[in-house]
């Protein structure tokens, strides 16, 4: 457990924020450019000093202006992925890698060179210097020399932010790897709602230098109220499902979730397995009875929750709905359905589902150290 | 080569490089300091530390000369000291003139080295911090090796200043024969005379000769030290 009880005023900004990180899995920070999440996690890793608070990991003071208590940087073992890799020019990638390493008792090496090579796939870089790597393999560098710290928590500030998207992709299987493999818990500061649905566990959304909500992704994801910070791009819904069956026949596999079962093109893994799904609002489309005769396999139930608010932009052609189908389920439809149906909070309808789009699996709904990790399935529809 | 050079000839380069690379050998170290105080730090006397660094590059050089003779003479206040304790006798040796060449290359040793301080990239400072690093630690395993050039750089321009060094040596520690006699001061010294304008040419030349292999060296140094820092190498 992280506790991060920190106010500072920098000129005219001032951040006074608190919360908790879990001490497994990954807690995200997310929110605008300038919102301070950067500032929050260099109080952590003590590279900026609060003015005023308390930082602890597992029960241990890493900083209380009450009782004076300020520990170095170097002492207090946080691995940090800065944005820009700084990965050391002057030394080989090997160099770079085994930086931490030697600077960690050999008493408290739990995670080995071998190991950290083999999963980041750096092994043939070793002996290259840092001025020729691209990117993806520079960030892949930073992560290795990260965990081979063998810090208590690992510390990344936008590690993806300076990718395109084609290396970003490449690069985030390695942080889902090291989040499985190795059991380290992760504070992950991002302002890209797509990397912190498919990574994290705990959302934390940093507006203007404070705590606007604190909880689990799914949750925070789906409330409207938090819609203006979290932002359009996810207009959708999230939610954790297990693999129950295969059908090799026709390559499909049907998940459980609360809200019943779904049928979706085959993923990878075995029955038992936790996925996470995502499903985007304009996916989904709404009808008063049970449609016939459709395509489309995943039809489901529910009823009308709230229906998003529409006033504030009423040039707008779209409204966001809510359908409580046993979890929250985001609907975008058009305003011109809105009132040919009729719709209101209660309306009984039926939800298809075009597609669906596996953002994380997590082996057997829990971390697991001793097996391989999956491969990830590949993105199914990504425009 | 005894063909081609005359002992004297020989005598006074050898002098002028061991004056010229024992002077920069010695000014390294508190140049460094000096510099990383200057680029780092802010404290109360900055301003005044840096003109004291940078007096040297604006008086005649015959007048720090002058300073040393009286500073660090066998009876001036620093010079008795160091005679009675460590029996050592600045005035009139070629250590004397190792001194002398570098107080006057110091401000631009100083200057080389501040200058590729203040572009040293400080957020990988932090991040060797972060990797459990202590602050001496940091220092020597990332700060030093990425302002290696500046330092080589610094140590050319130094090493090229007290080659040529006349007035503050010639006043300090006058021009013996194979003491103090360097190279401009042996050229200096068949001016003085009429006659041998031929060995005054075969000192120009040596001259010549001797700069630009230090500076070809030199080159082949800092454009190592460079491409290693940029992490090519």
């Amino acid at each position: 457990m992280i506790r991060v009880e920190v106010e500072k005023t920098l000129d005219s900004f001032r951040i006074d924020a608190a919360f908790e990180a879990a001490s497994d899995g990954v807690t995200a920070l997310f929110g605008r450019s300038g919102a301070g999440k950067s500032s929050i996690i260099n109080m952590l890793a003590g590279l900026a000093t609060p003015d005023k608070g308390l930082i602890e990991i597992d029960g241990e003071t890493l900083f209380d202006s009450a009782r004076g208590i300020d520990v170095p940087p170097h002492r207090r073992r946080f691995g940090y992925v800065f944005q820009n890799s700084r990965l050391f020019p002057h030394f080989s990638v090997r160099g770079n890698l085994l930086y931490g390493y030697r600077r960690t008792p050999a008493a408290e090496r739990a995670v080995g060179v071998d190991e950290v090579v083999d999963v980041l796939g750096v092994a043939h870089l070793l002996d290259r210097r840092t001025g020729g790597l691209s990117g993806g393999e520079r960030q892949r560098v930073a992560l290795g020399r990260a965990i081979l710290s063998n810090p208590r928590a690992l510390l990344m500030d936008e590690p993806l932010a300076s990718l395109d998207a084609a290396r970003k992709f490449e690069v985030l299987p390695f942080i889902e790897q090291l989040r499985d493999r190795f059991g380290v818990p992760i504070v992950y500061v991002s302002h890209a709602m797509d990397e912190i649905i498919r990574l994290a566990d705990t959302l934390v959304i940093v507006d203007d230098g404070s705590i606007a909500a604190v909880g689990p992704v799914e949750d925070i994801t789906s409330r409207l109220d938090l819609r203006p910070l979290t932002g359009r791009y996810e207009a959708g819904s999230a939610f954790s499902a297990r693999i129950v069956a295969h059908d090799d026949a026709y390559a499909l596999t049907t998940l459980a979730f609360e809200g019943g079962e779904l049928r979706v093109p085959r993923v990878d893994g075995t029955v038992g397995d936790e996925v996470r799904l995502r499903v985007r609002a304009r996916d989904v489309s709404l009808s008063l009875s049970r449609p016939k005769n459709i395509s489309e396999i995943n039809i489901l139930k529910g009823n009308v929750a709230e229906i998003g608010a529409t006033a504030e932009n009423s040039l707008s052609a779209h409204v966001d709905i809510r359908v409580d189908v046993g979890v929250p389920l985001w609907v975008r439809v058009t305003r011109w359905s809105l009132e040919n149906l009729s719709l209101a909070p209660g309306t009984e309808v039926f939800a298809t589902i075009k597609s669906t789009s596996i953002d994380r699996q997590t082996m057997g709904g829990q971390k697991n150290r001793d097996e391989p990790t999956e491969t990830h399935p590949a993105e199914e529809e990504h425009p | 080569m005894n063909d081609w050079l005359t002992p004297v000839e020989i005598e006074a380069i050898v002098l002028s490089l061991k004056v010229s690379l024992w002077a920069i050998f010695w000014s390294l170290p508190p140049a460094v300091l000096c510099a990383w105080l200057l680029a780092r730090c802010r404290f109360p006397g900055r301003s005044a530390l840096d003109a004291i660094i940078h007096l040297p590059l604006v008086l005649p050089p015959v007048a720090i000369g002058y300073g040393l003779l009286v500073l660090l003479g066998r009876n001036g206040p620093v010079g008795g000291v160091l005679f009675d304790t460590f029996g050592l006798t600045l005035a009139f040796t070629w250590k004397g003139a190792a001194v002398a060449s570098a107080v006057v290359a110091f401000p631009l040793i100083v200057r080389a080295i501040r200058l590729s301080l203040e572009s040293v990239d400080q957020r990988l400072e932090a991040a060797a911090r972060t990797l459990g690093s202590n602050a001496a630690d940091v220092f020597f395993t990332i700060t030093l090796p990425l302002i290696l050039p500046g330092i080589i750089a610094g140590a050319i321009l130094g090493f090229a200043r007290s080659l040529g060094e006349f007035g503050a040596t010639i006043t300090f520690v006058s021009n013996i024969p194979g003491e103090t006699r360097t190279l401009p001061i042996a050229l200096y010294n068949l001016t003085q005379v009429p006659g041998p304008e031929d060995a005054a040419f075969r000192l120009v030349v040596i001259s010549v000769v001797v700069a630009l292999l230090a500076l070809a060296a030199s080159e082949f140094l800092a454009r190592r030290a460079r491409a290693r820092v940029e992490g090519r190498r």
